[in-house]
């Protein structure tokens, strides 16, 4: 393809310009989000509130997480969209076409991370791996990974509740994502996807090359901004009314308030979380806000990280998507083994912690 | 008379997509008929993993995502 030469994009401004742009802005960054506490004490001490009543407390919470969010969700928004510009589903499946289970999973775990993906392009990404080759369970750890272990939810995680919990999130994510594939794979569930998905098998030709597409570094860093950009469309409201609402929780519910209902003595809390979870559809940025609050107050965190998952992984309107290419039998195990991980985390934590 | 095919389920981006790439052959002055693939089965079988997908003439040339403005109008000039 010459047309690439023929038709600079946006010849009106030079690349080291961009770079340069980038450094500034992560520089501004640093020394804006060192500023955010006493910001928001300044601020709050303006308002003719006690600093320590309840309202007090409640408002210097929300002039300090919101920001603080705000900022922590632009920058690895960016890196992220940045990072995810080098891979795409196509050059994922080429790397787990050849993988056998077992590494397989655990690959398709990693890149399930890495690899841009939408939830309305489950359905074709499904058939694209498994019409290619790509083992059933591996292909269901990425499925898994995928929207349960992304950037917004680690990067609230982190900012709201701190890294260790973010860490943890990440590590447990991401082997739920590869021991529920390779079970799922164990049991040789072929035969429960659709019948057309099975016809399709070897319909698809597996080399698909997309003609047009090679980046440049400025592209990536457009990806980037594009990616901040529709992140916070989706999900600004979302982290308003969640720190809002933890921020009421925050200034007003009693301490152990949630301990009877949700500590770590209530075994049964555990999958009355995961099952309450289910109907459940909202992002990361909907839940954590909550979870840091109720967290505060005394529910235990395995019962609460369970909950969390439950409510990002296993949700309805994906499950309905879904149907369009396996069988009720086959939701309902994928449904049971990620319920299970989710519960045995959930367990585990309220043991160690 | 350009062939354009925009795949996906019909999600918001989809849309946009196909209004971007109205503009673009109205711009370039390009005689276009555009066609919306949103059966699941259909857009697996193009080959598209990520949508919206589009195919100018039958040859794939983006995957995921909005397209950008640019080469959207270089692909359908070529």
């Amino acid at each position: 393809m010459n047309s690439d030469l023929t038709h600079p994009s946006h010849p009106s401004r030079p690349d080291w310009l961009w770079h340069l742009g980038v450094v500034a802005a992560v520089a501004l960054w640093w020394m804006l989000y060192h500023q955010l506490a006493p910001l928001a004490e300044w601020i709050t001490g303006l308002l003719p509130v006690a600093r320590h009543s309840h309202t007090g407390e409640a408002i210097a919470f929300f002039l300090y997480d919101v920001p603080k969010v705000m900022m922590l969700l632009t920058l690895i928004v960016f890196a992220m969209g940045v990072v995810r510009s080098f891979f795409s589903p196509e050059k994922t499946r080429a790397l787990l076409s050849g993988k056998r289970e077992g590494v397989g999973n655990i690959f398709s775990a990693g890149l399930g991370i890495l690899t841009p993906f939408c939830s309305c392009s489950a359905v074709p990404l499904f058939i694209g791996f498994v019409s290619a080759g790509v083992p059933l369970g591996v292909t269901f750890s990425f499925l898994i990974a995928a929207p349960m272990v992304n950037e917004v939810a680690l990067v609230l995680l982190f900012g709201l509740v701190g890294w260790q919990v973010a860490a943890t999130y990440l590590a447990f994510g991401l082997g739920i994502a590869i021991v529920a594939g390779f079970i799922i794979g164990k049991l040789h569930l072929e035969g429960w996807l659709q019948d057309w998905v099975r016809d399709i098998h070897s319909g698809a030709s597996a080399s698909t090359q997309i003609a047009g597409e090679s980046m440049t570094m400025i592209e990536r860093y457009r990806a980037g901004t594009q990616a901040v950009w529709e992140i916070f469309g989706k999900v600004w409201l979302w982290i308003l009314l969640g720190i809002a609402m933890g921020a009421l929780i925050h200034g007003y519910v009693p301490e152990d308030f949630m301990v009877k209902i949700m500590g770590a003595e209530a075994w049964w809390s555990v999958p009355a979380a995961v099952i309450m979870g289910i109907p459940m559809y909202t992002n990361a940025a909907g839940v954590i806000p909550i979870v840091e609050a109720l967290l505060g107050k005394g529910a235990a965190l395995g019962t609460v990280l369970a909950f969390m998952m439950s409510v990002i992984a296993l949700s309805l309107p994906e499950m309905i998507i879904l149907k369009q290419v396996l069988t009720y039998r086959l939701i309902a195990v994928f449904i049971g083994i990620v319920g299970s991980g989710i519960l045995a985390v959930g367990f585990l934590f309220n043991l160690i912690f | 008379m350009t062939s354009v095919k925009v795949y996906g389920p019909g999600c918001k981006r989809c849309e946009t997509t196909v209004d971007m790439v109205r503009d673009a052959a109205a711009k370039l002055g390009l005689e276009i008929e555009v066609e919306k693939i949103t059966d699941p089965k259909s857009i697996a079988m193009a080959g598209v993993m990520s949508t919206p997908g589009i195919a100018i003439d039958g040859t794939l040339v983006h995957a995921g995502g909005l397209p950008d403005k640019t080469k959207l109008e270089g692909w359908l000039s070529a």
